[in-house]
């Protein structure tokens, strides 16, 4: 239009202190907890760079050269692909965008780069979420967001005090609820990926494998993370009841026990059971197939398939929080069916492996009638045993069964589950190890139960003819606490337990309680907001067979509710005219319709008297109104009973 | 075409809502005021677009919440962009005269009539380009001073003035355009140059203006009107029933004509009324009495500020454009 630079364009405007300090602020909220998953070279070389620009900005100096910034920007993508070997898997795409806010707020001129600086934090935030979508990171993001809508308000204004401007940015942030709310429950979602994730998007979940090695669990068991929680209806099992069935593992390599090849069946409930439990499950994403079930499952999740030794699977890896519904019973009857492969295949064992314990096994064998008997001798063995407990087990070497059983004698639940099922088969007796969890924290504020990585365990499975595969949990037979009370207390004193487990931290506890009861309601209300739920939220409000043609409908509806509700808001706040400035038009108005219009120039003193004299009948009311005007205008004070006198004398004016 | 268009009452009407020029407190009804995202808001709107397709694609909970939480901001800062501009009452104040060549300051108020406070408002001129930014505080008037360059003399029209705001996220502009009635008169260009040789016909004669000599009386004449009393004859007027001030030798410039025919007609007309408006400035600080003539248009003698506007607005306007 015109050439004159336009005062208001943000590439004109060149960034102040305030803003910088706004900038940098948020980056190291959204940063921070990047900081240790990047290498420590490209975090202080990130720092570095906020630093720098901000001591720029101080000094009012001028920022680096072109030049010099691509060869930092070259250099610390050489480092990054020596580190990851790729630009752009996951974790080296958020290190990318860390190294790209220091670059560009060296370059940060003006407003305009300012800008793409506040919207690079918007992408920082949503990579934390890849990590953790907690209360506290959501809080914490929450906290940045509003120090950029803050800041971004100070670019539109520059001269106006930063509390201002955080006002604005609350009321801009309020306002935006209800809409993100209505978007947030009504957009229609699908199931995702939209395409292929990059390999490592999954790396670093924690959570059972498909193998166990001596050690495996007792690393996992110092985890305090959550690996899913249960809610029952009415009562929960009893602790020594809670077996969570995972992986069954079959084959011995002599070192590590393997799931091999599994058999996807139809499912059979397992006949009887009078303790029936029906519950839900919220699992934890593990990047693995296998849904957690109490054993014996009585009914499948939806879309869940069943496996010829009894694990339940997914159709696909868990790898964003899911949850499924169950029913399961912790008494089954004797299920005598037999699968002449599968025996065989429970009692493979390798060769050479353990001569001490294979001697003790056979000499069961001969000494007894029957598997239960060897089943039970094994069992009274085991109790008698005094083998310790521990999660700090001693390294083992080539024949880790005999070691453990006979000189170390100290060893965690995948000691004592792998040298059992070892046991048994070169006894001639058919078992396999299961892994799952056992036991689970009972949360007393909400009744659910929370079962963490720490409550990893490891049972065996025997085959008896007639009565079909049994659970026996070695551990329990030598150290029945931790299956009556918990690993916390099966463990010697001094050992080093997830904090969360020791004693002496009960108080601790009790506060973990009530936070996870709300964590547990924000899993399951805001995280696993899903298609299936927007769905069960649709047919709640009456919305059957809600598809995404209805689901829009719906939203562009409220949302222009809101949208209306808001601009109604923004009239609203008009200041209204003092009541003397009405009383005084509404009286013009009167007699403008009664053809006595005010002229432009005439004061109200000149105007009430050409008005009274016109009018002879209404002449004291318009002559008082006058002077009341007058005196109220123009007068120092101004008495409500006057205001009232002069608003009742207009509104009693009858001028026909 | 669209200029022609533009000049039709009806047509105006309806594109801008409003019938220039506008008189008194002119109001930013919803109608008026116009709203469209800025470039920023266009990249905020694609990088909501990224937010929302990596959270479906990583199925982030609260991924959708941020975009969401965005979204709404994003249409929160529409309406608050509006409404920065809406209901905005604009009145403006007299200008002062002034030369061509300045500026004319054409004083506006911003009237916010609203209990929450306007920053960042952009005024500009769209014939000149002047243009300044304000902030209207809560429940009062900003008072701005538009400065417009004049470049002729006669009367100076303000026309449009467009306001526009991106407070407060800068993602959308909002702006209206404004026709005020208001006008400056802008005086020619005065011409720096040596006093007006006395015209032939100037009521006192070269000889007794250049005898000089403060109170010497040199006689009678008719009384006008902006006689001091004090030179008031009045024995004369108490003997003849007439008015007659007296005449002293020593107040030579009180009677000097500034004559447009004591300018040569080459020098054209601009340049006539500026040389003009020179004298009259000299005359002025020189403290004399003047009086001025154009052909049609006679100022007879006089002092004072409220004479030199006078004769300089005779100037201004002389067969004005």
């Amino acid at each position: 239009m015109s050439p004159v630079p336009h005062p208001l364009a943000p590439e004109l405007r060149a960034v102040s202190a305030r803003d910088l300090a706004g900038l940098v602020a948020a980056l190291l909220i959204v940063a921070a907890p990047h900081a240790a998953r990047a290498p420590w070279w490209l975090t202080g070389l990130v720092l570095a760079m906020y630093g720098w620009r901000v001591l720029l900005g101080m000094l009012q100096a001028p920022l680096p050269p072109r030049w010099l910034l691509l060869l930092v920007a070259a250099a610390a993508m050489a480092g990054i692909w020596a580190e990851y070997h790729m630009l752009f898997g996951r974790t080296p795409g958020i290190v990318l965008l860390g190294l790209f806010s220091g670059l560009k707020l060296l370059e940060t001129r003006t407003h305009r780069d300012a800008a793409v600086v506040a919207l690079l934090c918007f992408f920082l935030i949503i990579t934390n979420f890849f990590y953790t979508q907690s209360i506290p990171a959501a809080l914490a993001m929450g906290g940045a967001l509003l120090v950029i809508v803050t800041t971004m308000v100070g670019f539109s204004a520059p001269q106006r005090p930063s509390r201002a401007n955080l006002r604005t940015a609350s009321l801009l942030l309020a306002h935006a609820v209800p809409a993100a709310l209505v978007l947030f429950l009504l957009f229609p979602r699908v199931q995702g990926p939209l395409w292929g994730l990059p390999q490592d998007a999954y790396a670093g979940v924690t959570g059972l494998s498909d193998n166990m090695s001596p050690g495996t669990l007792a690393r996992l068991a110092l985890s305090d993370t959550i690996a899913f929680r249960a809610e029952f209806e009415g009562e929960p099992p009893p602790q020594r009841l809670r077996y969570w069935r995972g992986p069954v593992l079959w084959d011995f390599d002599g070192r590590t026990w393997r799931m091999g090849a599994t058999e996807i069946v139809p499912f059979r409930a397992p006949a009887g059971g009078d303790a029936r439990y029906r519950y839900s499950v919220v699992l934890e994403p593990h990047n693995r197939d296998w849904l957690f079930a109490l054993e014996s499952a009585a009914s499948l999740p939806e879309r869940a398939r069943f496996t010829a030794d009894g694990q339940i699977v997914a159709p696909r890896a868990v790898r964003e929080r899911q949850r499924y519904d169950l029913v399961s019973i912790t008494d089954p009857a004797p299920d005598s069916r037999e699968d002449p492969e599968d025996l065989r295949r429970a009692l493979r064992l390798p060769e050479g492996f353990n001569p001490r314990a294979t001697a003790l096994a056979e000499e069961w064998r001969r000494g007894s009638g029957g598997d239960s008997q060897i089943l039970a001798r094994a069992i009274e063995w085991f109790r008698s045993s005094r083998i310790a407990y521990t999660l700090e087990p001693p390294l083992l070497g080539r024949d880790s069964v005999d070691e453990f059983l006979f000189d170390s004698k100290a060893g965690f639940c995948e000691h004592f589950s792998s040298a059992f099922v070892f046991l048994m088969r070169a006894a001639g007796v058919p078992a396999r190890v299961v892994t799952g969890y056992q036991g689970g924290d009972l949360n007393p504020v909400d009744r659910i139960i929370t079962v963490r990585q720490s409550d990893a365990h490891a049972w065996a499975e025997v085959y008896l003819r007639g009565r079909g595969w049994l659970r026996v949990d070695p551990t329990a037979a030598a150290v029945p606490s931790r299956i009556e009370s918990g690993l916390a207390r099966a463990v010697p004193e001094g050992e080093a337990l997830p904090l969360m487990m020791r004693p002496e931290m009960r108080w601790l506890r009790s506060l973990r309680y009530d936070w996870e009861a709300i964590t547990h309601k924000w899993n399951v209300w805001v995280l696993g907001y899903d298609p299936q739920r927007q769905r069960d939220l649709a047919a709640f409000v009456g919305m059957r067979d809600a598809d995404w043609r209805s689901l829009t409908a719906a939203l562009f509806t409220i949302l222009g509710v809101l949208m209306v509700l808001l601009i109604a808001w923004s009239l609203r706040q008009l200041s209204r005219p003092d009541p003397v400035q009405r009383a005084w038009h509404r009286f013009c108005q009167k007699l403008g319709a009664r053809g006595l219009e005010r002229a432009p120039c005439e004061g109200p003193r000149d105007f009430s008297e050409r008005a009274a004299r016109s009018l002879p009948r209404a002449r004291g009311a318009i002559q008082r109104i006058g002077e009341l005007y007058l005196a109220l205008r123009y007068g120092a004070e101004s008495p409500p009973a006057k205001i009232d006198e002069l608003r009742r004398l207009v509104r009693e004016l009858r001028v026909t | 075409m669209i200029r022609n268009l533009l000049a039709r009452p009806r047509f105006a009407n309806w594109l801008y809502g409003f019938t220039p020029p506008e008189r008194g407190a002119i109001v930013l009804g919803h109608r008026r005021v116009y709203i469209v995202p800025t470039r920023l808001g266009w990249l905020f709107g694609a990088a909501l677009a990224i937010l929302l397709v990596g959270s479906i694609n990583y199925a982030i909970s609260l991924g959708f919440a941020l975009t969401f939480l965005l979204a709404g901001v994003g249409l929160a800062a529409m309406v608050h962009t509006a409404r920065n501009l809406a209901r905005l009452a604009i009145s403006v104040g007299r200008a002062e005269p002034v030369y061509a060549g300045e500026s004319a300051q054409f004083r506006l108020y911003l009237d916010g009539r609203v209990r929450y406070e306007r920053p960042a408002i952009l005024l500009r001129h769209l014939a000149s380009g002047a243009q300044l930014v304000t902030d209207v505080p809560a429940a009062a008037a900003a008072e701005v001073v538009l400065a417009v360059p004049a470049a002729r003399r006669g009367w100076l029209r303000l026309g449009r003035v467009m306001l526009e705001t991106r407070f407060p996220l800068g993602l959308f502009r909002a702006w209206s355009y404004v026709e005020p009635e208001a006008r400056c008169l802008i005086y020619p260009r005065p011409e720096r140059s040596a006093m007006p040789p006395l015209s032939a016909d100037s009521g006192v004669g070269a000889a007794r203006a250049q005898a000089s000599g403060n109170d010497d009386f040199s006689g009678l004449r008719g009384y006008q009107h902006s006689d001091s009393p004090r030179h008031v004859a009045w024995k004369a007027v108490a003997r003849s029933d007439e008015m007659l001030t007296k005449q002293f030798c020593g107040d030579a410039a009180a009677d000097l004509w500034l004559d447009w025919q004591l300018l040569s007609a080459e020098l054209g007309i601009e340049q006539r009324l500026s040389r003009l408006a020179g004298w009259v400035l000299s005359a002025d600080r020189a403290g004399a009495r003047y009086g001025m003539r154009l052909p049609g248009v006679s100022i007879s003698p006089g002092r004072g500020d409220a004479h030199r506007a006078s004769c300089l607005q005779a100037l201004a306007l002389y067969e004005a454009p």
